[in-house]
């Protein structure tokens, strides 16, 4: 199955039935950001996960059923929170603007 | 032991960077990592084919290992600094794999791969040659690592630190969040293990906590300073990121490093394991 979204990340070879998928792209003025790092909160902020973004910004996560939070860094920018719900069997997919 | 024994500032590799008797190393898990960019000087190592055996679950031997390093350019009296991407989980692996073969002086860079580009510093895509060297081995230190039988064992005598995430931890998540969750093992944890996830002991930026927040940390979280430590997580990366902490930075005498982890506990036939959020007993009784 070919599930990637548009001049995102791969999602071949992996089962989406199975995972609650949360990704995007970091951007800047429009641009995308190749070196940021996204960090997964947990509910209660606790940190879950953390990736480097591609190239092209983009990023991903295979989270739980849930509300979680999305922490970005990057070079000169402040940490921007976001907040987003993940399910089983779904993609939410997220913009992040620094 | 003391912080500045293991752990140097971006600001001092800068400074040092291209001094003799000093060898960057950067161990990545995204293995692609360095050659789109490293620190100037910097060697690679690759945590899977360089140090795993093919086709066994365990390490290279002490000669593979000394062929490695050989070939890399790397001497037995050289300062050993390793970084490298997730907060240096992997560096921090290969810090605990250094040891186990006996190296004398190695040390991490505080914060790793991504306080460097954070702060904009330098990377460079340029090759690396060092003159090859003969590197010489000693035995593992099976001090410092765990096995199965004695990991069954210390249920509810010594500190089990599982320093996965909560989720994993409760079983909710079967492994770190960046990556696919399906597997084969059982969900769940050992039984009596004290959750304190390795990022805990980091700052955003990827840095240690200091010594007295750290101490406070695992403190409250239950760890025994008069008791042996084993650390794990799910492949054993994470938890030698806590067994830095623990042994190197807080100084605790008995502290091992379970590389088997969650893949391997978690696969056991007959042994106890306990879901959700309590630690449970040692029978594996859940509260």
């Amino acid at each position: 199955m070919c599930g990637a979204t548009e001049g995102g990340l791969s999602l071949d070879g992996i089962d989406v039935a199975k995972e609650a998928i949360v990704q995007g792209q970091v951007v800047r003025g429009g641009e995308p950001v190749g070196n940021a790092y996204v960090r997964l909160l947990d509910r209660t902020g606790e940190f879950t996960a953390e990736v480097p973004t591609s190239a092209t910004g983009h990023f991903r996560f295979f989270a739980g059923d849930g509300e979680w939070t999305l922490r970005t860094l990057a070079p000169q920018s402040d940490p921007v929170d976001h907040k987003v719900r993940a399910a089983v069997g779904s993609v939410a997919e997220v913009v992040v603007s620094i | 032991m003391s912080r500045s024994d293991v752990l140097v500032s971006a600001d001092w590799a800068q400074e040092n960077l291209g001094a003799p008797g000093i060898v960057f190393v950067e161990v990545d898990e995204d293995t692609s990592a360095y050659d789109k960019g490293h620190i100037e000087g910097a060697v690679k190592l690759d945590w899977k084919k360089d140090l795993q055996d093919p086709l066994r679950r365990d390490f290279v031997s002490k000669e593979q290992f000394e062929q490695l390093l050989s070939e890399r350019g790397i001497s037995n009296d050289d300062t050993v600094v390793l970084y490298g991407g997730n907060n240096n989980w992997f560096a921090a692996y290969a810090y605990w794999y250094f040891k186990l073969y006996g190296h004398q002086d190695v040390k991490l860079l505080d914060g790793g791969r991504k306080k460097w580009e954070l702060d904009s510093r330098e990377l460079t895509d340029e090759a690396v040659t060092r003159e090859a060297t003969s590197y010489t081995a000693q035995e593992q230190d099976h001090s410092i690592r765990a096995f199965r039988d004695e990991v069954v064992e210390a249920i509810g005598t010594q500190n089990l630190v599982d320093v996965r995430s909560p989720d994993e931890f409760a079983g909710r998540l079967l492994a770190p969040a960046h990556l696919p969750q399906e597997q084969a093992q059982r969900a769940g944890h050992i039984p009596t293990a004290a959750n304190v996830p390795w990022s805990k002991a980091a700052n955003d930026d990827g840095t240690f906590r200091s010594d007295e927040e750290l101490k406070e940390i695992y403190t409250e979280a239950g760890v025994d300073w008069s008791k042996d430590t084993i650390a794990y997580c799910r492949i054993g990366e994470r938890s030698s990121h806590t067994w830095f902490v623990l042994k190197e930075l807080l100084g605790q005498a008995n502290v091992k490093n379970y590389d088997g982890s969650w893949t391997e506990y978690g696969s056991l036939v007959g042994v106890p394991v306990v879901l959700g959020d309590e630690r449970g007993q040692a029978d594996g009784e859940g509260a």
